[in-house]
């Protein structure tokens, strides 16, 4: 069984910024692999070590920079990497689902993966949408929001648990092949090891463009454009303490006991 | 005339908040565009859920009794072959953990852009202006699209629709292929157990991913000591298994009302906002002081969590 599991490197952002037109400033910028994927990736490598999955394949849409998170992925644990770029998404200033769902999909009919693994959302720009999506278009079945995943997928299902709203979880059994989308918590991810580190320099890491995967320049035409960037305008009316923390502590103190608190 | 559909959000037979929500954001784009404003019911106990949706601004109600609870499946093909019926120019659902497992695959179906988690929608018949968060609410973005789109809507961002209304209401019949319907709820179950509840308690000293290590979290159990509070947290501390589920304050975990929510390291994200945003009093100790906890928060100390604690524990000694 071969698993693929979409990750990507996001951008975090220092406390004080500048925004730059439609973007965060550069200088205010930088990169982790993402949180959400983090969990994607250990699930897979633990289905493998389980030997219930043979290969562990990870897939990014990125430019050459994002391939020390891509080198991160594979310390930990995954076979081999593809990673996708293209003149065409250099020059995209907007990546929408849409866009993205059409550059996976070609990888995933080449990989002809039995289980794809994305996280529920990516850190930065958190559409949430991709996994579903990118089923839905090379007719795989799918579950989104997935805590916990049974590691038996010998019958062509898998058994797992969708985590609803307000700490209900839904059990649904998905057919195979299918993508599910990977929440947090639903494992420890590891670290990687020194060991992991120097196999991952010697792994395959394939880079390819549109035409190597049949793809149109057009697939990333998107239809949406964004026009701003801000940082939303305060409504608090919170009341900050100065001073030194043992001013702002007695401050804090006060209140408590204003409020009864610990009396 | 551009009209508007929604998609009703309901799970174990009760309809979601956020269905209400939905009517107030529907109706404003509807007016804004001069359309109709229609709604969809799918699944459950579709004639109450259609009767407590009745309310002012919603024209038609179409009701599809296909099954008790949520499958993305039925859901996808439903509000697809609704689409086709009533060619609306916005398709919108619900931001919630069941709307982002069939929305995506409505957009994808039927050609449509998608934007998810959308907090305020605007527009003048044409072209569409949205507004989202990213980066954990650091900045807010626009976005524009011309004609068609599918959107889900951000969870508690729009009042709730309470004017009663004449929709017309009836039944919509689709043609669901059993075959293509690949996954299967099997049960629910709440997440349960754990040592205390703390929807009960009055006082919470919070923790977030601000503490760092699990080793530190000695320091917030001693504050909680001493002002006889009880502990709580966000999402990761959990994840990490540094504290029991039942800790968790949010979205997926518990929905919290104290008098006082003492916030520590903990960023503001709206999943945990949405669990404690009902509290009386609200403190927030964050070394960011652009931190999105602060719009809720009532009071506040922008200083490193470690110099703060100690020194509130010492008040009370
Ligand atoms: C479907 C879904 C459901 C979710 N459900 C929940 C939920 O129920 N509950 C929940 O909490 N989250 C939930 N999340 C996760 C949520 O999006 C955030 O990732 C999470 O709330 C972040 O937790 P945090 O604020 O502790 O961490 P961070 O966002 O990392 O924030 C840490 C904060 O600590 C501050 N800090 C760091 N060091 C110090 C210091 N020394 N002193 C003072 N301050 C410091 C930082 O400035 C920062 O503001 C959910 C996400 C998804 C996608």
């Amino acid at each position: 069984m071969k698993l693929l599991v979409a990750v990507k490197e996001v951008a975090t952002v220092e406390d004080s910024f500048e925004v730059d037109g439609t973007e965060i400033d550069d200088r205010y910028l930088g990169a982790r692999l993402n949180e959400w994927d983090e969990y994607a990736l250990e699930e897979a490598v633990q289905l493998r070590e389980a030997g219930v999955a043979d290969e562990v394949v990870t897939v990014t849409v990125g430019p050459e920079e994002h391939e020390q998170s891509i080198r991160k992925a594979l310390a930990k644990g995954a076979d081999r990497a593809v990673r996708v770029w293209d003149d065409a998404l250099a020059d995209a200033d907007l990546l929408d689902v849409r866009a993205k769902t059409d550059v996976l999909r070609a990888v995933v009919e080449e990989e002809e993966p039995d289980l794809v693994l994305t996280g529920v959302q990516s850190g930065d720009d958190s559409w949430g949408a991709t996994g579903v999506a990118l089923a839905d278009e090379v007719g795989y079945q799918w579950a989104a929001v997935v805590n916990d995943l049974e590691h038996d997928l010998a019958d062509g299902t898998a058994s797992v648990r969708r985590e609803l709203e307000g700490g209900v979880e839904e059990l649904t059994d998905v057919e195979l092949p299918a993508v599910l989308t990977v929440q947090t918590g639903i494992n420890q991810p590891r670290y990687a090891s020194m060991r992991g580190i120097r196999q991952a320099q010697r792994k395959e890491l394939a880079v390819k463009d549109f035409s190597a995967l049949g793809l149109d320049p057009s697939a990333v035409e998107g239809s949406l454009e964004r026009t701003a960037m801000y940082e939303p305008e305060s409504e608090s009316d919170v009341a900050v303490w100065e001073g030194s923390s043992d001013e702002t502590a007695g401050a804090l103190a006060d209140l408590l006991r204003e409020k009864g608190v610990a009396p | 005339m551009s009209a508007v559909l929604v998609v009703a959000d309901h799970r174990q037979g009760e309809l979601r908040d956020v269905s209400y929500e939905l009517v107030s954001a529907g109706d404003g784009l509807a007016e804004q565009s001069g359309g109709d404003l229609h709604l969809a019911v799918v699944g459950g106990d579709v004639d109450r859920f259609a009767d407590e949706l009745d309310l002012a601004g919603v024209d038609a109600i179409h009701t599809i009794a296909r099954g008790e609870e949520f499958n993305h499946d039925v859901y996808v093909e439903s509000t697809e072959q609704l689409v086709e019926s009533i060619e609306p120019t916005y398709v919108l659902g619900p931001n919630s953990v069941n709307g982002l497992d069939y929305l995506p695959a409505v957009a994808n179906r039927l050609g449509r852009p998608l934007v998810t988690d959308a907090i305020d929608l605007e527009t003048d018949g044409d072209r569409l202006e949205l507004t989202r968060e990213c980066y954990g609410g650091k900045v807010e973005t626009t976005i524009e699209l011309e004609g068609e789109a599918v959107v889900s809507v951000r969870e508690g961002e729009w009042p709730a629709a309470t004017e009663p209304g004449d929709a017309s209401i009836e039944p919509f019949d689709v043609t669901i292929d059993e075959d293509a319907v690949g996954s299967t709820v099997t049960g629910f179950e709440e997440v349960t157990g754990g040592d205390v509840d703390i929807t009960e308690a009055d006082v919470l000293v919070s923790i977030g991913r601000g503490i760092e290590d699990e080793e530190n979290l000695d320091l917030v159990r001693d504050l909680a000591d001493a002002l006889e509070a009880t502990l709580s947290s966000s999402r990761p501390i959990v994840d990490n298994g540094w504290l029991p589920p039942n800790r968790q304050v949010g979205q997926s975990g518990k929905v919290v009302t104290p008098d006082v929510y003492v916030a520590i390291g903990i960023s503001g994200a709206v999943q945990h906002v949405a669990g404690m945003k009902g509290s009386d009093t609200i403190v927030a100790i964050n070394t960011d002081p652009d931190a999105p906890i602060m719009d809720i928060a009532d009071y506040a100390i922008h200083d490193d969590l470690f110099d703060v604690v100690p020194a509130l524990i010492e008040q009370f000694e």
